[in-house]
């Protein structure tokens, strides 16, 4: 099969089978992290923008590692050395990198809609790579694939999400993938971090009166951080008390199923959402996310590029 | 469109084909390959079970147990994206340095398949030396490669495909 859409925008835009495409193929490119030589010469010629208008390690750095294991020619705009520092429009920004003949733009920017802005503006594939509160569709590809290669049926797990849901895009994209999966969705957060999921109101989404209920016989648990950069402090008390309401313990943990996986999409902030000792435990898979990032990055290039070889 | 599925022509099958492949894998043990020192890799898919044909018949004569591998070529292509895939893998889960390693395929045609798998397979190290052996040749070259050893060589027009058949107990090759 083949994935028919030059942009990867948002998880809502594949179907189970489509994000069952994106992580097989990823499983496939991590195989290339074996060889003696990383790299494949299948993105020869192809040239890859990527522009983080918000601060990243992890997303960014591994676009850019999938992108030279392709072997893509790739480059990265530092907003704060860019014009858009002088007041340059997004739009103009991007029509001005167009008029280069990119294959494909990687966009990470604090409003949502930003990827989505762009595709319409550019024939080149488009990768959102994290749109304000909105989506992070790359990521919720990489804890799938995390969660695949250990359970083999999804559609009978049980996933927590707990934390700064509201302004986690990555909460939203993993909602919405995981239960595209089948999955039971259980959701804990401070009320005032709580999104409001009307689109969702008849799936196997709970939103749970607890931090046990939510964590009780999980096979999975995905840990947020609270966001400061979107004033998400605001929405609590103090940190003091998030921490004693919220913070995922060895003790809480014991609830969770006996091969409970937990997962978190970095950046961690220790011994506020999640006990220091948690991410040291081996049912924490933090750096194996960021192992299958990579891969799952190659795959969506791959099978972006590969549509616009066809369709483009 | 055309949807009626055409039918293919046997060129040979039934006791030809056992007499042609006995030939073909007789040719390969009693060559200089130094297979104590050798990792048989089939080019997928067509290869793979001729790989396994000649590693079994290599573990009967030769009382060697060969080392085997599988290439999956495809990120590999001058046209990477002529075919889409998912699910088959490159599976070379050993050191290959040094080694001396037959590559096997069921047809060869332009060559092309050929190139992008020894290409492959430098990335996972360098080998001593690469010998292929391929069950049919299809002729037709566009790159100057050449097997070093052939079961049988085929006239078809370009268009026409080969296919291969040795995994039933019916084997046959077909022209479709």
């Amino acid at each position: 099969m083949s994935f028919q859409k030059k942009d990867l925008i948002s998880i809502k835009d594949l179907s189970a089978s489509d994000i069952n495409y994106f992580v097989e193929t990823a499983k496939e490119f991590k195989k290339i992290f074996l060889k003696d030589i990383k790299k494949v010469p299948t993105l020869r010629g192809k040239t890859v923008v990527n522009i983080f208008y918000e601060p990243s390690t992890r997303t960014r750095s591994s676009f850019e590692i999938a992108q030279k294991r392709l072997s893509a020619d790739s480059l990265s705009i530092s907003i704060s050395q860019s014009s858009v520092a002088k007041g340059e429009s997004l739009k103009d920004t991007v029509l001005n990198l167009d008029a280069m003949k990119p294959d494909a733009f990687i966009i990470r920017h604090s409003e949502s809609g930003a990827a989505h802005f762009i595709s319409k503006l550019t024939k080149a594939s488009v990768i959102n790579a994290g749109d304000g509160i909105n989506e992070h569709p790359t990521q919720c590809l990489i804890d799938i694939m995390t969660v695949a290669e250990e359970k083999k049926d999804l559609s009978s797990l049980k996933v927590a999400i707990i934390g700064d849901i509201c302004h986690s895009r990555v909460a939203r994209s993993d909602i919405y993938g995981f239960s595209k999966l089948g999955a039971d969705i259980y959701l804990y957060a401070p009320h005032s971090l709580l999104p409001r999921l009307t689109e969702h109101k008849n799936k196997k989404i709970v939103i749970a009166k607890s931090i046990e209920e939510a964590v009780k016989d999980a096979d999975v648990v995905i840990m947020l951080r609270i966001q400061k950069e979107r004033a998400s402090y605001y929405f609590i008390p103090s940190i003091e008390e998030y921490r004693n309401f919220f913070k995922l313990t060895p003790e809480l943990l014991s609830l969770a199923d006996k091969k409970v996986m937990v997962l978190h999409p970095g950046p961690v902030n220790r011994d506020v959402e999640i006990s220091g000792s948690i991410i040291n435990d081996n049912r924490t898979h933090i750096f194996k996310q960021v192992e299958n990032g990579v891969a799952v990055r190659m795959a969506c290039l791959y099978i972006l590029m590969g549509y616009q070889k066809i369709h483009g | 469109m055309n949807l009626t599925l055409k039918k293919g022509v046997i060129i040979f099958g039934g006791k030809e084909t056992d007499l042609i492949l006995d030939n073909f894998i007789n040719g390969i043990i009693s060559s200089d390959i130094d297979f104590s020192n050798a990792i048989i890799i089939g080019i997928k898919n067509g290869g793979v079970p001729l790989a396994g044909l000649i590693k079994n018949a290599v573990f009967n004569r030769l009382g060697i147990d060969c080392k085997i591998g599988y290439i999956d070529m495809t990120l590999y292509r001058d046209d990477p994206f002529a075919v889409k895939k998912s699910g088959y893998s490159t599976d070379l889960t050993f050191d290959i340095n040094d080694k001396e390693i037959l590559l096997v395929d069921d047809v060869i045609n332009s060559g092309r398949t050929v190139r992008a798998s020894i290409d492959e397979i430098f990335d996972f190290g360098r080998p001593r030396k690469i010998k292929l052996a391929v069950f049919v040749d299809k002729e037709g070259r566009e790159l100057p490669i050449c097997a070093d050893f052939i079961g049988k060589k085929i006239k078809a027009e370009k268009q026409e495909i080969i296919k291969v058949n040795i995994t039933s107990k019916k084997k046959f090759v077909e022209k479709i």
